[in-house]
């Protein structure tokens, strides 16, 4: 629980980010620094465009998973770290969501 | 067989109501079967049936029209909670995420996602990639490229009879609409069942245009007003001027009244620059130009005669083909002439004659286009007869440069509002040509067929790079240059102000020698009397001769090469030659030719 903590916090504290989120897979904003419009918003848009991304990834190939999604824009860079995949890597794995 | 049931009925029953009753059912006739007709029948064995063991299918034709397409967003509200759950509630909320956050797999996730973020965030922040690198060398060398242009676009003129596009206007601010006026202005040639309608298009869709606009009258001229996008004001062929608002639909929102509006087609018709951005002035070939409120239609704030002896006489006011006005010199404007004579005007002086400040003849022809320089104001562009020439203000007496004469009669021209030194012009054969005299002087640096019909009219897009022309059968085409002809050159500014420069300086030169000439001419003919006239008039009659024998020995060989058909046209010109040897026009005919000389050289 405090490791939780500490990532969280750890992330937020570095340059350039101006706010953190965890969503679970409903949807519902869990953990948030925003305020509440703002969660609700990048909530249920970037968690349909995660999942439209997921799919095109395993339809052009089904072995082929999205680990990571940037969204480089004019004014910011959101960045989307979906549910933990089932990729064989060298890190630690853990059981998805 | 007939088969009959007879009943009588008394007369005095005729016409009551019917009572129906029920009675037994009774055999009206028997047709007992006849076993002889049988014999005439023969059993068929075998009989052949057709069957088929498949589908029963048929076949349709569908044609589906085009059908329109449009994105729309959802708003994302609240939304994916568990149904025990209310979200409103604060505290409802609050436990389910904290139930949510004991979860180990929660926490097994959030680190290993963790990871995966910070490893992003620390890439980012390790390397800026929008970082600009190499910023000193930021100057392009464009000048080996091609230049071209190409059709984007074409919009046609949906109705069946076609009108020439005789004027178009881009839309102020979003450059994504075109205003078209439609009118024929062949004279008395209109067919009477020509539409009257202008459209405006938007670039996106050339099938159909965005908005119908519908006069009583074709409109010969239409612009946008640059202050309020949605109003338009147009010159009607009948000499009214109409102004139209988009967001209040297609029919005229304010109409000038006909006892007080031009008396021949509008042909110019512009937006001043003033505070409520609601005044415009017109002008037509009636010779008046006219100043109006649109808020107020029924009678021009102003009129002014284009009557060049500053008299203000109508009979003797020459018929205005354009206009200009540049937003830069609110008191000045422009006007050309249908004889060919460019009048420059102050809006605010005092008296009639003082209105029409100088005037610049030069073409031969009506002067179709008239645009002054975006970048040097000073130096103008008239299109008319066969050339464009362009004029400094400080030369009164001819333009500073010209184009050669071309073979077809050129329509509209613009300068293009990127590049001091380019302007496009249009001409009669379909081709437009685009003019950059730092580039080259002589010829068109790029010259493009468009359309087999005449060009009429031309507009220019504020960046430069688009460009829109329409022709005699109502086609406007959306063309766009390569991007050499709509970005600043290095130094181009420069170049073209330099080259304005020389070339006023030159005509002021010459001006100057004109007027030492007539004055020395003035000064011979007094001293004449007094000295010895016999030299001096012996040169002049070798002169004379000489100029005579030259010239009569050109017609002569044109003569002989046109044959019999032009001796008319030379004896005609013999007698004009006799009434034009005069001293003084035998020297200034003398000074043109070595003039004529020098711009070719050039």
């Amino acid at each position: 629980m405090a490791e939780v903590e500490e990532t969280l916090k750890r992330i937020q504290n570095h340059k350039g980010v101006i706010g953190t989120m965890v969503v679970n897979a409903e949807g519902i904003p869990i953990r948030t620094t925003l305020d509440n419009s703002t969660t609700v918003q990048y909530a249920g848009l970037l968690h349909q465009l995660t999942m439209k991304a997921k799919s095109t990834v395993r339809d052009i190939d089904p072995q082929n998973d999205l680990t990571f999604l940037r969204i480089r824009s004019k004014k910011h860079e959101v960045m989307v770290a979906p549910e933990v995949p089932l990729i064989p890597c060298n890190r630690k794995c853990s059981s998805p969501l | 067989m007939e088969i009959v049931y007879v009943y009588v009925k008394n007369r005095s029953e005729f016409g009551k109501q019917c009572n129906f009753s029920d009675r037994q059912a009774e055999l009206s006739i028997d047709i007992p079967p006849n076993p002889e007709l049988m014999e005439q029948f023969v059993i068929r064995d075998p009989v052949d049936t057709g069957i088929q063991c498949s589908y029963d299918m048929s076949e349709h034709e569908v044609n589906t029209e085009r059908f329109e397409m449009e994105t729309r967003g959802i708003n994302h509200l609240e939304g994916g909670w568990p149904k025990d759950v209310n979200p409103q509630e604060l505290e409802q909320t609050i436990r389910f995420r904290k139930k949510v956050e004991k979860d180990e797999n929660y926490i097994n996730a959030i680190m290993q996602l963790g990871y995966v973020m910070e490893h992003c965030i620390k890439q980012n922040n390790a390397i800026d990639i929008y970082g600009e690198y190499f910023d000193e060398e930021d100057e392009v060398e464009v000048s080996d490229e091609v230049l071209s242009a190409k059709t984007i676009n074409v919009f046609r003129d949906p109705h069946e009879i076609k009108r020439t596009a005789t004027h178009l206007s881009w839309h102020p601010d979003a450059n994504r609409k075109l205003a078209v006026a439609y009118s024929c202005l062949d004279f008395q040639r209109a067919d009477v069942n020509m539409s009257y309608d202008s459209f405006i298009w938007d670039l996106e869709n050339p099938n159909k245009p965005e908005l119908i606009l519908k006069p009583s009258s074709p409109l010969v001229t239409l612009e946008y007003n640059p202050k309020d996008s949605h109003v338009l004001i147009g010159g009607c062929y009948n000499g009214q001027i109409a102004c139209w608002d988009t967001r209040k639909g297609s029919l005229v929102a304010e109409l000038s009244t006909i006892e007080f509006s031009h008396r021949d087609p509008v042909f110019g018709a512009l937006w001043l620059q003033s505070k409520t951005g609601t005044e415009c002035f017109s002008a037509s070939t009636d010779g008046q130009v006219m100043w109006w409120d649109i808020r107020k239609m029924n009678e021009p704030t102003e009129v002014l005669i284009m009557d060049v002896s500053r008299k203000g006489v109508l009979e003797n006011a020459l018929g205005a083909i354009s206009l200009e006005f540049e937003p830069t010199m609110p008191t000045k404007f422009m006007v050309g002439t249908e004889q060919g004579v460019v009048i420059s005007c102050n809006r605010k002086a005092k008296t009639i004659a003082e209105k029409i400040v100088c005037t610049f003849s030069g073409h031969h022809g009506p002067i179709y286009a008239l645009q002054r320089n975006p970048f040097y104001p000073k130096n103008f562009l008239t299109v008319g007869d066969w050339t464009a020439r362009i004029w400094s203000e400080e030369s009164r007496e001819s333009c500073i440069m010209w184009t050669k004469y071309h073979m077809a009669y050129v329509t509209d021209g613009a300068w293009s509002p990127q590049r001091p030194a380019v302007f496009f012009t249009t001409k009669m054969d379909g081709t437009v040509d685009i003019w950059d005299f730092v580039f080259k002087q002589s010829d068109p640096a790029l010259s493009l067929k468009v359309c087999d019909e005449a060009l009429f009219s031309l507009k220019v897009q504020d960046n430069g790079c688009f460009l829109a022309c329409g022709s005699r059968l109502g086609t406007v085409t959306l063309l766009e240059v390569s991007p050499g002809l709509c970005t600043l050159q290095r130094n181009e500014k420069n170049a073209a102000s330099s080259i304005f420069e020389r070339e006023t300086r030159r005509e002021k030169i010459l001006e100057a020698r004109h007027r030492e000439m007539r004055l020395k001419e003035k000064g011979k003919t007094e001293v004449r009397e007094e000295e010895g006239e016999g030299e001096v008039k012996i040169n002049q009659e070798e002169l004379l001769a000489l100029t005579e024998k030259e010239f009569f020995d050109i017609i002569n060989s044109e003569t002989k090469r046109k044959g019999a058909t032009l001796k008319k046209a030379g004896s005609k010109r013999d007698d004009e030659d006799g009434k034009s040897l005069n001293e003084e026009d035998e020297i200034e005919y003398n000074e043109r030719q070595e003039e004529a000389e020098e711009p070719a050289k050039e």
